[in-house]
């Protein structure tokens, strides 16, 4: 059975967590059955793309409920994507924890919860039904407060109360509007909504509820008036949860947003006019929330926001090219996002310090890790074969061809400023004098065991050529994006995957 | 009784936001506990409210001869109740141990941004 496939992925991680229950004090197995499980998970999401890819969709009716009863998992090209994305980062993150992190923070099952995490985030990325979705995201969030309080400093309390609390009132948001989805229409499938909405007399309803999805995703992945948490609370976990988070759990937000408002709700003129205005003003804010900052890992959490902006855009274009453009942005964006946050881990190894204004001289004592660094920066900015250039270019034309300006120079605008940054961050990192004479203690990294050396250094390698694969193979992603993007445009192929399948 | 519910969830959902924007502690965790609430109700209401019948099909009966209570929003709110009681156990923690950091139960206190420009 192929179909039962698609649970594979998700199995996986649970019984790695489970596992890692019976070894809860004992440091060295989790991080061996941890690095096995996410391998093992790691193969199964490659296999479980490849299957994707060749049936187009695939569908499993758990229990052999028939479709509108029961709970339907379904994988299409951009669940598969996601999936995809998602065994690539976690396994990347896993080897890195592995090293990063201190002995005390492991013991408070920091595995334990990460497989817990990862887990939710493949369940949401492969549901088919709109309550499930919710269980999946709060499966997700739980793991994430853990991992972003286990410390307890005030500085992390701040922060952590705020997310707290923000995602909390999104999922009450969420819920409601799950709520009234149900009261208008009778169903949770979200194929078996997405039937019976077109047939609702009150129209104006409908649009409350897409708006009140709207907020409840909006809140989780960070847009422009609800975003103020994420800078607040993201730069205060250690670097490989910040990784996870910054790489993964926004964009959980997003992509439930793309598939409510494709699939369930066709936004009509005032909501894409609203999707357009608040991509701008995520973009704008963003941006200008990185100019004045110090510390490197809170200008991250600032660009984490400005290109939230860019994947909400395309979605306000609504049109085929744009999916394409976005799903494309995505792509690059998960695994170059994830990527920064290690490398800062490193830094901070190196000089204990994620103040801009401290650090310096990085290129003359680590050439090579500076090489690379400045492989994974360039690729972020987008610099021409590099993977950030071509989903921003395909956007810029799109939004030209859609005749919409302004947001045609808030991209150009939001590109500027990247690239302003990320040459400031490299000079002030890597190239000036460092300001305070060097001295031996300062460096945690080169003391370090071999195999811990290699447990950092691999998993940014690794992202790295992924992400040159993503620039130097664009047209294989290209033609990848366009798929599902034809898939969403397309919406009757989810639909009657789902509701055609009931053998 | 379906007025009076949804003058309720209103109730509910206005107070819980309300409690949330206070500064103290101890009233953001009631605010999340009412609009916890709101919810659950506002899940309850959404099929319609059925007196005296239970959300099951008799054996001996066909088909839906009459009106019976729909299940489907009961099972959702008893997996939507536990989570918001998870949610809010957690909150109760953090939140104490915020108290015990800081030693007030006012959030303000909390708050270090301004050192970081």
């Amino acid at each position: 059975m192929t179909t039962n496939f698609i649970l594979a992925p998700i199995i996986v991680h649970f019984i790695t967590a489970i596992i890692l229950l019976c070894f809860w004090k004992k440091v060295l197995a989790q991080k061996i059955i941890s690095v096995i499980g996410n391998s093992i998970a790691f193969i199964l999401c490659v296999k479980l793309f490849e299957l994707t890819l060749t049936n187009d969709v695939l569908v499993l009716q758990t229990g052999n409920w028939k479709a509108p009863f029961g709970i339907t998992f379904i994988s299409d090209t951009l669940s598969a994507i996601m999936v995809m994305l998602t065994g690539i980062v976690s396994l990347a993150v896993g080897i890195y924890s592995t090293s990063a992190l201190n002995v005390s923070r492991i013991r408070f099952g920091y595995f334990f919860t990460f497989h817990l995490l990862i887990m939710g985030l493949l369940g949401a990325f492969l549901t088919g039904d709109i309550f499930n979705l919710y269980v999946w995201f709060e499966v997700v969030i739980i793991s994430s407060f853990i991992l972003m309080t286990v410390g307890g400093k005030k500085m992390q309390m701040e922060g952590a109360i705020k997310y707290v609390t923000m995602n909390i009132l999104a999922s009450s948001i969420f819920l409601t509007a799950i709520g009234i989805l149900y009261g208008i229409t009778g169903s949770l499938n979200i194929a078996d909504i997405a039937i019976k909405i077109q047939e609702v007399e009150n129209k104006g309803l409908v649009t409350v509820t897409s708006l009140l999805f709207f907020v409840g995703f909006g809140i989780k992945s960070a847009i422009f008036p609800l975003y103020f948490w994420l800078p607040s609370s993201y730069h205060t976990t250690p670097s490989a949860i910040a990784a996870i988070f910054g790489g993964l759990l926004t964009k959980m937000g997003v992509y439930a947003l793309i598939r409510v408002f494709t699939i369930i709700f066709i936004p009509d003129n005032f909501t894409t006019i609203l999707f357009i205005v608040i991509a701008i003003l995520t973009m704008f804010t963003g941006a200008l929330g990185t100019l004045n900052k110090k510390n490197i890992r809170r200008i991250l959490s600032y660009l984490i926001v400005c290109h939230i902006g860019y994947l909400i855009a395309g979605v306000g274009l609504y049109t085929e090219l744009a999916f394409t453009a976005i799903i494309f942005y995505l792509i690059h964006d998960v695994i170059v996002k994830s990527n920064m946050f290690m490398i800062t881990g490193v830094i901070v190894k190196i000089r204990e310090s994620v103040d801009m204004t401290r650090l310096g001289s990085l290129l003359k004592d680590y050439p090579k890790f500076s090489m690379l660094a400045a492989l994974v920066f360039l690729s972020l900015v987008g610099i021409p074969p590099l993977s950030g250039f071509w989903p921003k270019i395909l956007l810029l034309k799109e939004s030209f061809t859609q005749g919409n300006y302004i947001l045609l120079l808030t991209l150009i605008l939001a590109s500027f400023v990247t690239l302003f940054v990320i040459i400031r961050m490299w000079i002030e990192i890597f190239w000036k004098e460092s300001p305070k004479p060097l001295t031996e203690e300062m460096d945690h990294f080169t003391p370090m065991p071999k195999s811990g050396k290699f447990a950092l250094i691999a998993p940014i390698v690794f992202l790295t050529f992924v992400s040159l694969f993503i620039g130097f193979g664009a047209n294989n992603i290209f033609k990848l994006s366009e798929k599902a993007a034809y898939e969403l445009k397309h919406k009757e192929i989810y639909i009657d995957a789902v509701m055609k399948t009931n053998t | 009784m379906e007025l009076l519910l949804v003058i309720l969830v209103g109730v509910l959902y206005s107070a819980g936001i309300y409690m949330m924007l206070r500064r103290s502690m101890v009233k953001l965790l009631i605010g999340i506990i009412l609009l916890g609430n709101g919810v659950n109700i506002l899940i309850f209401l959404m099929s319609g409210i059925t007196k005296g019948k239970a959300p099951i099909i008799p054996e001996d009966q066909i088909g839906f001869l009459e009106a019976y209570a729909d299940p489907i929003p009961q099972a959702l709110i008893l997996t939507a109740i536990v989570i918001s009681f998870a949610l809010t156990a957690f909150a109760l923690v953090l939140l104490k141990k915020a108290y015990t950091l800081t030693g007030t139960d006012d959030l303000d206190s909390l708050n270090i941004q301004d050192l970081d420009i």
